[in-house]
């Protein structure tokens, strides 16, 4: 069995692990570049300007676009559930895409149609909303100097049905159009067009992977207990705020730009680690890959199942990963302290 | 006799809270088993994790060997100090062996994974414990007391000079509580091991361990030899209980409340 912790050291099992992930990546990469409404191959883009047009302008940043947001979404998932020790902890469970989704409906509702230096004021109005969302959340969560991990999911699913409803109260109150705005925002899409929103998300992006990379093994003996790592040399309350800190921006930037797509940071940790064991150092890594290849898959079945017509990729998302965080509660056995 | 891990005049207080540790001056002398004893919620716990660096005193001070625990680095402390926590829930199924292998974490450079040496170690530290079978197996799937072994386990792959254990025989059965203090006081002989234990089993002190403190209401009541500290007068004392009762049987102390 690929998890066994037998004789093989952990660095073989990370490369190895890091080695399959990534030709999947490619995988999904490439059946992503080529499907789609029009199908493109090597020769046709050699020899017809719109189907070089398509493939530079669309469909390629497109395609980054998703593997940015589900490797942000999944490595974060990765790391809040260590850090909380709940495998049911994931950005969309911690009410960050429910603060999210109400600073862009603000942002929407208001009419904030202007831009700093670049930056729609919607994403920065999404990205303020995630971060309240996440002190709140964390705050209600935080006892003295324990974190109180079956509060903080409480807490976070009880912040995230206000927002719902904070959310449902804007669009109520405003006009017809900006309603289905905020709708669209909230289904959340990946639509791009040129390179520009990619390259200014992965400038804030990867420092964020890099650091909570990093982590790993801060994150790895945390999975084990406040105390044991407390105990093991680890410097529990500053890698907590660290980490935190880190996951609210990734999801605060991906929520900001992508809209709320969840299950991709639930179910795309519990994939690796069923494949390649719970080492949080291989992980972090594994599901950095891996969720850019899901998203990626994702996006190419909202794009293709139904064509013409588009899915939203937070429905497919949500329609794989509902039913498997079902069948892992159903089987919490697993998991000893759900 | 020397001390390693020392308080002098410790305080601490939960923020907002009373007082739980009330200047408590006390040392694990270096190479013996110290018990800390008292009844629940007397502030045992909460002086271990003082010893382990987990809590900060909020007054006096905690020394290892002499020098100041806050002024020693994280890990540098992990190397020389290893705890074992009274309860321990892990929720994600790791396996036994990578449980015990973040003993060596405090020896294992960032971007560095543990290597055949340290696998060797983690494996002797299962096997003192006598839980090398479980090696492979998921520690979710383990009984309490298992679990209590995979601990002290971990804890010892740290390798430590000093071993606190937060009652580490609450969930193991008859045979093993024997073999744990069977274990500690042969790592005490072979190695030198100091520990200090907080414990409940008041009849598994007498005669293994060489020193007892008693708490009460986060104070040190008294201190001393096993047979000078478990008599009826101080026990009556310590867990406010008149009608505790003991008796020296074959260089034991019997222990029982009426």
């Amino acid at each position: 069995m690929l998890k066994s912790a037998g004789p093989r050291t952990t660095a073989v099992r990370l490369w190895r692990a890091m080695a399959l992930l990534l030709l999947l990546l490619l995988a999904a990469a490439f059946v992503a570049l080529w499907a789609g409404g029009r199908t493109l191959d090597f020769a046709a883009l050699r020899s017809d300007p719109f189907a070089r047009t398509l493939f530079f302008r669309l469909r390629l940043p497109r395609v980054f676009m998703a593997a940015l947001i589900g490797a942000s979404l999944a490595v974060a998932g990765a790391a809040l559930q260590a850090l909380f020790r709940n495998p049911l902890a994931e950005p969309a469970t911690l009410g960050v895409s429910g603060g999210g989704a109400v600073g862009a409906s603000i942002a929407i509702a208001l009419g904030w149609g202007s831009q700093i230096s670049g930056v729609p004021l919607v994403f920065v109005a999404g990205f303020c909303g995630a971060m309240v969302a996440v002190l709140l959340v964390h705050r209600i969560a935080r006892s003295g100097a324990l974190l109180l991990p079956g509060a903080l999911l409480l807490a976070g699913v009880v912040v995230n049905l206000i927002a719902s409803a904070a959310v449902l109260a804007i669009q109520y109150t405003t006009d017809s159009s900006r309603a289905l705005e905020i709708l669209r925002w909230i289904i959340g899409s990946l639509e791009v067009i040129g390179f520009g929103t990619v390259w200014r998300m992965l400038v804030v992006l990867a420092p964020c992977w890099i650091a909570l990379l990093a982590f790993s093994r801060e994150l790895h003996l945390l999975a084990m207990g406040e105390d044991t790592a407390g105990a093991l040399g680890v410097h529990v309350e500053r890698t907590e705020t660290v980490v935190h800190v880190l996951c609210s921006v990734l999801v605060g930037v991906t929520v900001a730009v992508g809209g709320a797509i969840g299950f991709v940071g639930l179910i795309v940790p519990h994939a690796v680690r069923m494949l390649f064991g719970e080492d949080l150092r291989i992980v972090l890594p594994g599901s950095l890959l891996a969720g850019a290849a899901f998203l990626i898959a994702a996006d190419v079945v909202a794009r293709t199942a139904f064509a013409p017509v588009e899915l939203p990729v937070g429905s497919v998302t949500a329609l794989i990963g509902g039913p498997f965080f079902l069948w892992l509660l159903h089987r919490r056995q697993r998991y000893s302290a759900l | 006799m020397t001390t390693l891990l020392e308080a002098q005049a410790a305080e601490f207080a939960y923020p907002g809270g009373p007082p739980v540790i009330c200047g408590i001056s006390l040392g694990a002398a270096r190479g013996k088993l110290s018990a800390l004893i008292g009844s629940n919620g007397c502030g045992k716990s909460t002086l271990i994790r003082l010893f382990a660096g987990l809590l900060a005193p909020t007054g006096g001070e905690i020394r290892f060997d002499g020098t100041p625990l806050r002024s020693i680095p994280r890990r540098q402390a992990a190397q020389r100090i290893a705890y074992v926590p009274q309860a321990t829930s892990l929720v994600f199924p790791f396996t036994v062996l990578e449980v015990v292998l973040t003993g060596r974490s405090p020896y294992t450079p960032r971007f560095r994974f543990e290597d055949g040496r340290d696998r060797e170690r983690a494996m002797e530290a299962l096997s003192t414990v006598d839980a090398a079978h479980l090696a492979a197996r998921p520690v979710t799937e383990l009984s309490g007391g298992e679990r209590q072994m995979v601990s002290m386990a971990r804890a010892l792959a740290q390798e430590p000079q000093c071993l606190l254990l937060d009652e580490p025989s609450a969930a193991l059965d008859l045979k093993h509580r024997a073999a744990l203090i069977r274990t500690l006081a042969g790592l005490r002989d072979s190695r030198g091991l100091t520990a200090l234990v907080v414990t409940h089993d008041l009849h598994l002190i007498d005669p293994v361990f060489d020193h007892v403190f008693a708490l009460r209401a986060g104070a040190l009541r008294a201190q001393g030899r096993p047979d000078e500290v478990l008599t009826d007068a101080v026990l009556g004392d310590v867990y406010d209980d008149p009608h505790v009762r003991t008796r020296r049987v074959e260089g034991r102390t019997l222990i029982w409340s009426n």
